[in-house]
């Protein structure tokens, strides 16, 4: 075990190194492509085994990737956010397929306007495909989910792929000190990929992703596939388990911080949650009980376990990097779901959306929203969702509007 | 030709008995099908057809198939980029002796001309500039056949489709996916149709003796979408062949070879007035300029094919 300083996308292609893999579809996108220029240069240099083949479009990527994994083979490949987007349809074929290997999405705001840098509409876009997600807060957590990704897929109670996602710029171009792991203990841990009947070979012919006709199949196969993801729950928490006593980092599906006697909690995903863990010390210095849940595992969605974490809370403020056009934070949603109808419900859920294009949550914000939770429990009503937003910010929009309007009038005249 | 590759030479060669079964939805007289049958009696079930959505994706309806090999259903774009991901990952299990020789598998993409001149070119071109190892097949019925015959870029001039029903029919042009392919440089490319066994048989035995990419572009006539008596369908495609509308062609090595070549050419109208999607050509009265300048496209087109071929 060696300790280095990798960016999140260097950590992103440890993680495949150390997994294996076989079989590496890939196509460029910022701010992903570092992953796959490591990884050809690994395989370049003689360093790691595998293929690389760079397809045309994403599209292609995941089907290729899609079409090796059912042959048999271990599967890796990387995109980002039109990416990701641009190969959606194969996302929800090929987990049908019930083909197993590992996506990773480096989260970027999705156009329009086109943008580079991060937030979480891109793979919340792939919620409902069938893919298993987990969302990365450090570098560190993007190796170990790397690895824990590819038990997690192939085991054979779920046999679904996976994303690992880590947020643009925020994590896959700043470097962290991150241990990589002993070579034979990560093989150890992630194991060989058995195919099982997932395969083709000439002495077994196999039909796979073939048409169904009518409701009763095609239902059939749609639960089979819920179920199975359903059965990630209690995977994921064996996997866990298992990687903290191989390698000393626990991973839960929910990560609780300073929750024990918190009155009051944040929940975020990614790496903005770190924003939020810094803001619940300060709080505290200031005497609040409050603390911070970030939701690692979103699909399957851990509701025992985030129901359990937030029963009796006075407030809880969800802060969400996404947005549903007409109805708001997404993470809010699914945190109502959870909660509705339970006696133990925190009495308030308030809902805020920020970091959008990777604009910074300060920690005054924070503060702020602290207060307006605090302020709505206190009132008995949640307040209406808010989008964060500075009077400075705007007042800049303003000020590039203004450019662009004498701009057009000196061009015209 | 004496080689173990090569034993078909006449008609007689032929398998007597076809290998893929029956029983399939596809429309009676199925142009598509019937070449099909013949091609998969030549490659054999030690294969994997990777399918593209059209009408042959309801070959294989769950739990039915009529393959002895295997299937797999990608989707209308990227039937090829599946073909890349099968044969990288049996050529990754071959190398490292994860599976024995006689475990491996031809990849065979099965795709109609909605996808191929469309939306699924851009996979294919990826195919070919990465000299993967797998046959193409593209049953061309000139039209979006399995949602009821719209115009695609692979409908013939006039001709009348469900997206083009004023009396000139479809304004556009057939593209040249012959050509585009060829720009490629791929291993091999060939046309060839059901109504002509041998040539068919000949080219998809070659295709299977060469490795890289081999394209193979089947015109395929389409009672429904074409507009004429199933049992008809065997005599259409012999007129395309004899009319010269249809060319039997390969290119191989860098060489374009014709393998039929029409001598005496059939009138193109003998072609046409088979089929109700040309019948406003003919009826009420003869849009003698329209007709007339099919048969031109198709007179020079053989004007250009050099004199010792012909």
């Amino acid at each position: 075990m060696k300790r280095t300083l990798l960016t999140g996308n260097g950590a992103a292609a440890w993680g495949a190194r150390l997994a294996a893999v076989d079989y590496v579809p890939a196509f460029p996108i910022t701010p992903q492509t570092e992953i796959i220029e490591t990884l050809a240069d690994w395989i370049d240099a003689g360093e790691m085994a595998g293929r690389l083949v760079t397809m045309e479009s994403e599209h292609s990527m995941i089907t290729a990737a899609g079409g090796a994994a059912a042959t048999g083979v271990r599967v890796f490949s990387a995109t980002s956010s039109q990416g990701l987007l641009y190969a959606m349809e194969m996302l929800y074929t090929v987990s049908g397929w019930r083909a197993p290997f590992v996506l990773t999405n480096v989260s970027r705001g999705l156009s329009s306007p086109i943008t580079l840098e991060p937030d979480h509409n891109d793979i919340l876009a792939a919620r409902d495909s069938g893919f298993l997600q987990i969302h990365c807060a450090s570098c560190q957590e993007v190796l170990d989910s790397t690895l824990m990704a590819y038990r997690l897929a192939e085991d054979e109670r779920v046999r679904l792929p996976v994303i690992v996602n880590l947020d643009g710029f925020y994590l896959s171009f700043t470097r962290e000190p991150v241990e990589i792991p002993d070579a034979d203990a990560a093989r150890q841990f992630v194991g060989s990929f058995d195919a099982e009947n997932i395969r083709f070979r000439a002495s077994a012919p196999e039909s796979q992703a073939v048409a169904v006709l009518g409701g009763g199949p095609y239902s059939y196969f749609r639960y089979e596939t819920h179920l199975a993801a359903m059965n990630g729950l209690a995977v994921y928490d064996e996997i866990a388990e298992e990687f903290s006593e191989c390698f000393g980092r626990k991973h839960e599906a929910v990560e609780a911080y300073k929750t024990d006697d918190a009155d009051y909690l944040f929940v975020m995903m990614g790496s903005f949650a770190t924003k939020a863990r810094e803001a619940v010390d300060r709080l505290r210095e200031e005497g609040w009980a409050i603390g911070l849940l970030r939701p690692r595992l979103l699909r399957p969605l851990p509701a025992a376990r985030l129901q359990q974490l937030l029963a009796g809370r006075k407030g809880v403020a969800v802060i969400d990097q996404n947005i549903s056009m007409g109805m708001g934070g997404v993470l809010h949603s699914e945190l109502a779901s959870v909660l509705y109808g339970r006696n133990d419900a925190p009495p308030v859920l308030a809902s805020f959306i920020g970091g959008l294009g990777g604009r910074d949550i300060s920690t005054e914000e924070f503060f702020e929203m602290a207060q307006a939770l605090r302020q709505a429990v206190k009132l008995g009503q949640a307040p209406p969702p808010r989008l964060l937003y500075t009077e400075t910010e705007l007042r800049e929009v303003r000020k590039l509007q203004a450019i662009a309007q004498v701009e057009r009038s000196t061009l015209s005249t | 030709m004496t080689d173990k590759n090569h034993t078909i030479h006449s008609i007689k060669d032929l398998p007597s008995t076809h290998l893929l079964g029956t029983g399939t939805p596809m429309c009676s007289g199925c142009g598509a099908l019937e070449a099909v049958h013949q091609i998969y009696d030549i490659l054999g079930k030690k294969t994997v057809f990777v399918n593209a959505a059209g009408c042959m994706t309801l070959l294989s309806v769950y739990p039915f198939t009529p393959f002895r090999g295997s299937w797999l259903y990608t989707a209308m774009a990227s039937a090829p980029a599946g073909a890349q991901g099968v044969r990288d990952a049996l050529d990754i299990l071959l190398q490292q002796n994860r599976i024995e020789q006689d475990e491996d598998l031809e990849v065979v993409v099965l795709t109609g001309d909605g996808a191929a001149y469309g939306m699924g070119l851009s996979a294919t071109s990826g195919t070919m500039e990465r000299k993967l190892d797998y046959i193409y097949i593209c049953y061309d019925n000139e039209g979006y056949g399995n949602t009821g015959q719209q115009y695609s870029g692979a409908t013939p001039h006039a001709a009348r489709t469900s997206t083009s029903q004023g009396v000139s029919g479809f304004a556009g042009y057939k593209k040249n996916l012959f050509d585009i392919w060829v720009a490629h440089k791929p291993a091999y490319v060939a046309t060839v149709i059901g109504a002509d066994p041998l040539d068919l048989a000949k080219k998809i035995e070659k295709a299977r003796s060469i490795e890289g990419p081999r394209m193979i572009l089947a015109l395929s006539p389409c009672p429904t979408g074409w507009d004429y008596d199933p049992r008809e369908t065997v005599n259409i495609g012999r007129l395309a062949v004899k009319t010269g509308v249809w060319p039997l062609k390969e290119y191989v090595d860098g060489q374009l070879v014709h393998t039929r070549i029409p001598r005496q050419r059939v009138p193109v109208e003998e072609y046409l007035k088979l089929q109700g999607r040309f019948s406003h050509l003919f009826e009420p009265e003869r849009n003698e300029a329209l007709l007339a300048e099919i048969q031109a496209k198709v007179d020079a087109y053989w004007e250009k094919v050099p004199a010792q071929e012909k």
